[in-house]
């Protein structure tokens, strides 16, 4: 079974979310239990710009493995301040380091997202699925 | 990511069948997959690493899905030749053919490898979508000859063992001599210590082979295939590793490039159609129509510029118009971009300027030869 780290934040899209010094700029990437169901990770896109703003759910880019293909939604809205571009080149680190160097994007927020799920949370949502 | 929670599906896992080989895919942490109704192994870890294995090494698969039907009597042969489009009935025992059967129409209802076990033996082995169909046309078809149609598809397991390093891995199993055993042949021998039939077949674009054994066999078959082949770098590989393998091969699959509302002619696999047997067959005189016709569309292979990968049901366009549909597409280990086969119009083919539209953005593709690869012999 697939880490779920304590000290992030997840959506029920399988994406997990970091705050930063601050708490006011949030990395965002997607689990390893998304990128276990995945498969290898073939082609990582990011639609949204550096520098746009995004609201929560938006549809910011797509994620594409040898069986299937993925979008990416914003977990929080915000303006996009950076897009991986380690990710973008080698879309393999989603399955090698999801919430490391696979990492997918950062954004600034207004203020701390608070509907996001715990590590608890995230843990009975995907043990109720497999 | 919504597609992460529609591919799991709980209530198909209930209602599906599993092999006899499940509980060892599931020790072996396996992603299961439901196949034509089936729990199959999807993938055990990387399907990247499973298809490199197969190009460079060996790989283990678990076929037991597919249907294993046995045409037996005296005039087993001619009944095959009229129910299929190939010429059976001159198959010399221990050979094999790949054929199709289709309806009154020329609609393919499965691709098929038949086996001449021996000289009033058949052994038909056809997909796990279409076994059931194919054993009860099979039936119907044969009624007046001196033949008789079992379906022993719940009897038999079968496990493959697929590369350049197969025949090295099952020659220490087995008492059969695999030097003599051609590329679609088959032998009966003892591998392991189980009694099976043995092929020369596989569904990879490798060497390989394909080992029909009782149920009761399957679990030890696949533990001293593992063994044998740990040194060699013999791993399991699940049906993703399969999938990209056969394209990469140029080989169709039903339900993508084949299917009741294509002929053999649109396949590009015309010459399965053996119109110089004797005797009529099931579809004869429209396969006929379909050979003098020529065809609209054409099965051909793309490949991508880009890294975006075409997938069924994409349309192939050409200046915005659709030209064409994608059948199957993948990422390609072999050729490191995307590949995919697919139908496209005769009339767009010599144009050039072919795109795939995925998902509203038109990407551009190369019309290439198939197979996209083959192995060096």
């Amino acid at each position: 079974m697939s880490t779920i780290p304590d000290d992030l934040s997840y959506t029920k899209e399988h994406e997990w979310v970091a705050g930063i010094e601050d708490g006011l700029t949030v990395t965002v990437g997607i689990t390893a239990y998304a990128a276990e169901q995945l498969g290898d990770v073939v082609f990582v896109e990011v639609h949204a710009e550096a520098g746009s703003t995004v609201a929560a759910g938006d549809t910011v880019g797509e994620v594409e493995s040898t069986k299937s293909v993925s979008d990416i939604f914003a977990p929080v809205g915000g303006e996009v301040v950076e897009i991986n571009p380690a990710v973008v080149d080698d879309p393999s680190l989603v399955n090698s380091d999801p919430y490391g160097e696979g990492w997918l994007f950062r954004v600034r927020v207004e203020q701390e997202p608070d509907d996001l799920l715990s590590a608890a949370e995230y843990t009975a949502l995907t043990s109720g699925e497999s | 990511m919504p597609d992460v929670k529609r591919s799991i599906r709980p209530s198909e896992v209930r209602m599906s069948r599993s092999t006899p080989l499940r509980g060892v895919h599931e020790s072996l942490g396996a992603t299961l997959t439901d196949f034509a109704g089936w729990q199959m192994p999807l993938r055990y870890g990387s399907e990247s690493a499973e298809h490199n294995a197969v190009r460079t090494a060996a790989g283990l698969f678990d076929l037991s899905h597919m249907g294993e039907i046995f045409v037996v009597g005296a005039q087993a042969g001619e009944a095959l030749d009229r129910a299929l489009v190939g010429h059976l009935s001159v198959l010399a025992p221990g050979r094999a053919r790949y054929t199709m059967i289709v309806n009154e129409t020329g609609g393919i209802l499965d691709d098929l490898i038949v086996y001449r076990l021996d000289e009033d033996r058949y052994m038909v082995v056809a997909n796990a979508s279409n076994y059931a169909l194919v054993a009860r046309e099979l039936a119907d078809r044969v009624r007046g000859h001196n033949a008789r149609v079992t379906d022993r598809s719940d009897e038999y397991a079968l496990v493959a063992v697929q590369g350049p390093r197969a025949a090295g891995i099952l020659a220490a199993l087995t008492d059969a001599d695999l030097d003599d055993l051609k590329y679609y042949a088959i032998v009966p021998g003892v591998v392991a210590g189980a009694p099976a039939l043995i092929a020369r077949t596989g569904y990879t674009g490798e060497d390989g082979f394909e080992l029909f054994v009782a149920n009761e066999h399957a679990v030890p078959l696949w533990n001293a295939l593992a063994e044998a082949g740990k040194d060699a770098g013999l791993v399991p590989a699940g049906l993703s590793a399969r999938d990209t393998l056969r394209l990469e091969a140029g080989m169709p699959l039903y339900g993508n490039e084949l299917s009741a509302a294509i002929t053999p002619f649109d396949a590009g696999l015309g010459r399965v159609v053996r119109f110089d047997k004797p005797g009529d067959f099931v579809g004869k005189a429209a396969l006929e129509r379909a050979a003098e016709n020529g065809t609209r569309r054409r099965l051909v292979g793309l490949a991508a510029l880009g890294r975006r990968v075409p997938r069924h049901g994409y349309p192939v366009t050409r200046e915005g118009a659709v030209v064409g549909e994608v059948t199957s597409g993948a990422p390609s280990q072999s050729l490191g971009r995307p590949i995919a086969m697919a139908y496209v119009d005769e009339g767009a083919l010599d144009k050039g300027g072919l795109a795939v539209d995925i998902r509203g953005s038109q990407e551009p593709v190369d019309v290439v030869d198939l197979p996209f690869y083959r192995r060096s012999k």
